[in-house]
């Protein structure tokens, strides 16, 4: 999917001026409120007009001085916070919404194929104002997916729900949008969303364009900005039961972990300040994972510093002190080991099995 | 007899009137009332003013204009008579008359209920695939139905206590414009009609208070439909 937009739009006091050229399936917008997501979602969306400018996907003007492409003929789908079903039809209707209204021939994706991955089939007959906030996501998800849009904005489709639901509902993103091919555009202010959801990312600052960059470079800057550690993502798996705990298979490495899934495989979360090193292997520790890594990179971030470690393939960042690194006599190349605890590591989510076509999983392999 | 024919037949046309006037007022007064609330025109201010203008002026000066406009020798009298359409002194004239003073309670109605619709939900519908058309019947009209029945409700009410515009535009002729206002009033001017007048406004209460519980029964019926 290629996206050009060079728009200009004004709101009272708010000005959106915006040009960027860009190309991928899982792109992020990414910005703090204020910053135009929503405005930029609506333009391109056709649901509002820009004061001048040009939106081009791959290649066909969806808006510019000459004309502008309805909202209904642009294949362009939507997955609001909000969700916005209708609430005078049932979940059946709400699904089929957009798909009943597709020209035969344009009807790629099979409702009951989508039912079944976004796990829906017990829901068909009820009444949206029965549904939990995480299955009311689910069906709009669906409802979108199933008008199959060339390009789909998913205008923070996570806010506004705990922890928990969250990251029930991220595998199944990331599920339908790789099955059924889906070109995504994810908006949002959570640098962990990016990561999880991205593979590159638009900055947006002020209603203007402020670079693209890796999700991981993301995380980065947020933390020199102090504004949150941090965290390491790690997609695990191959689990293995070892007394109380569980072992997965991370790269070369295997971990003991405290929290277990059921699911073959798993996404962790890990905080790189839990993440302690040693200059030489200690004969014994409490901490359950003593990995052996090599420096790769060393980020001031203030009094403190991100060591970035390569351990069995992965990469792996440490948060230490400015002092610990002078004392440990570290630089890149240097061998340390690490030690972190079976109880640091949080899994946020079992990844469903995969199925059909496909390469699945086009998000950046972090950790 | 409770009632003698005269009554009757003034009942019967009462009722004839209101639910004609409801039936052609509510289509139009829901396609304008979309058209006012959900699109922004230059001149909507305008147009809505005197959409609602019937609302404070008195009928019977709206009965006067009426006259202006459709009597023979009116703007439009050629027209409708070319066209064999006979208004004034009639039952239809009863009905046109209705139809205007009542219009502006059900144009205000459905458009609150227009303008309280999750806008969200309509920009998904336009997302989704549906034109403007199609998200009128699709989803304007079905999440309205409460909105479009208090309108009729006020239409039908105010249809069956019509007075001034209906006696400027149709007369007061029993048995063919007289309906129950038209008749109570009638018998008030009677020595010793004053049973008559009092059988028919106990008429008029029972109807309107019939109609009510039908509104609120059908809006609770739609309100489940819209929260399903």
């Amino acid at each position: 999917m290629k996206l050009e937009v060079d728009v200009k739009k004004r709101l009272g006091a708010f000005t959106l001026d915006i040009q960027f050229s860009t190309m991928g399936n899982r792109l992020g917008i990414f910005g703090p409120s204020g910053s135009g997501k929503s405005t930029l979602v609506r333009l391109l969306a056709g649901l509002d007009a820009p004061d001048s400018g040009i939106i081009k996907l791959d290649g066909e003007v969806l808006s510019d001085r000459q004309k502008s492409v309805t909202p209904h003929k642009r294949r362009i789908g939507v997955v609001f916070q909000d969700s916005h079903l209708f609430t005078h039809l049932g979940v059946r209707e709400n699904l089929l919404y957009g798909y009943k209204r597709l020209p035969r021939a344009e009807r790629k994706i099979d409702p009951d194929e989508l039912i079944e991955a976004l796990d829906l089939g017990a829901l068909m007959q009820r009444g949206v104002h029965t549904l939990s906030g995480g299955e009311r996501r689910r069906v709009a998800l669906g409802r979108a997916v199933l008008a199959s849009p060339r390009l789909l904005l998913l205008d923070e489709p996570l806010t506004g729900l705990d922890d928990k639901l969250r990251y029930q509902i991220i595998p199944y993103l990331h599920m339908v949008l790789d099955r059924f091919g889906i070109p995504t555009l994810f908006i949002s202010h959570s640098v962990e969303e990016m990561r999880l959801m991205t593979n590159r990312v638009l900055l947006l600052e002020g209603g203007g364009f402020a670079g693209e960059i890796k999700p991981a470079e993301l995380a980065m800057q947020s933390l020199a900005r102090g504004q949150e550690g941090y965290v390491n993502l790690m997609r695990l798996c191959d689990p293995s039961p070892v007394g109380d705990l569980c072992a997965y298979q991370w790269g070369d490495n295997e971990l003991i972990l405290l929290d277990t899934s059921e699911a073959p495989r798993v996404m962790a979360r890990l905080e790189a300040r839990d993440v302690v090193l040693f200059k030489n292997h200690p004969t014994s520790a409490s901490a359950r994972n003593l990995l052996t890594c090599t420096v790769s990179g060393l980020v001031p971030l203030g009094n403190r510093v991100a060591v970035e470690l390569l351990c069995g393939g992965q990469l792996l960042v440490s948060q230490i002190v400015r002092e610990a690194v002078v004392e440990l006599g570290l630089r890149e190349g240097s061998v340390v080991v690490a030690a972190i605890k079976a109880t640091s590591f949080r899994i946020l989510y079992g990844e469903p099995r995969r199925r059909g076509r496909g390469a699945l999983y086009g998000y950046e392999q972090e950790g | 007899m409770l009632f003698n024919p005269a009554d009757l037949q003034v009942i019967a046309l009462s009722i004839k009137v209101a639910s004609v006037a409801t039936l052609v007022a509510v289509p139009v007064g829901f396609f304008a009332a979309a058209w006012l609330g959900l699109t922004r025109f230059p001149g909507r201010f305008l147009v809505d003013g005197l959409l609602s203008l019937p609302l404070v002026l008195p009928p019977v000066v709206v009965g006067y204009f009426l006259l202006v406009l459709l009597g023979d020798k009116g703007l439009f009298g050629p027209l409708l008579s070319t066209l064999g359409i006979k208004i004034i002194f009639n039952w239809k004239g009863a009905v046109v008359a209705s139809v205007v003073v009542g219009f502006p309670l059900l144009l205000r109605s459905i458009r609150l209920g227009i303008e309280s619709i999750d806008e969200g939900m309509l920009h998904a519908a336009r997302t989704l695939g549906a034109s403007w058309s199609d998200i009128i019947f699709s989803v304007v009209l079905p999440q309205s139905w409460r909105a479009i029945l208090v309108g009729a409700t006020l239409m039908f009410a105010r249809s069956l206590g019509e007075f001034g515009a209906t006696v400027m535009l149709a007369g007061s002729i029993p048995g063919r414009t007289q309906t129950i206002p038209l008749a109570i009033f009638d018998y008030t001017n009677q020595p010793g009609g004053d049973a008559g007048a009092l059988k028919l406004c106990l008429v008029s209460i029972a109807l309107s208070f019939a109609v009510l519980l039908i509104s609120e029964h059908l809006a609770k019926r739609a309100k489940r439909a819209v929260s399903r």
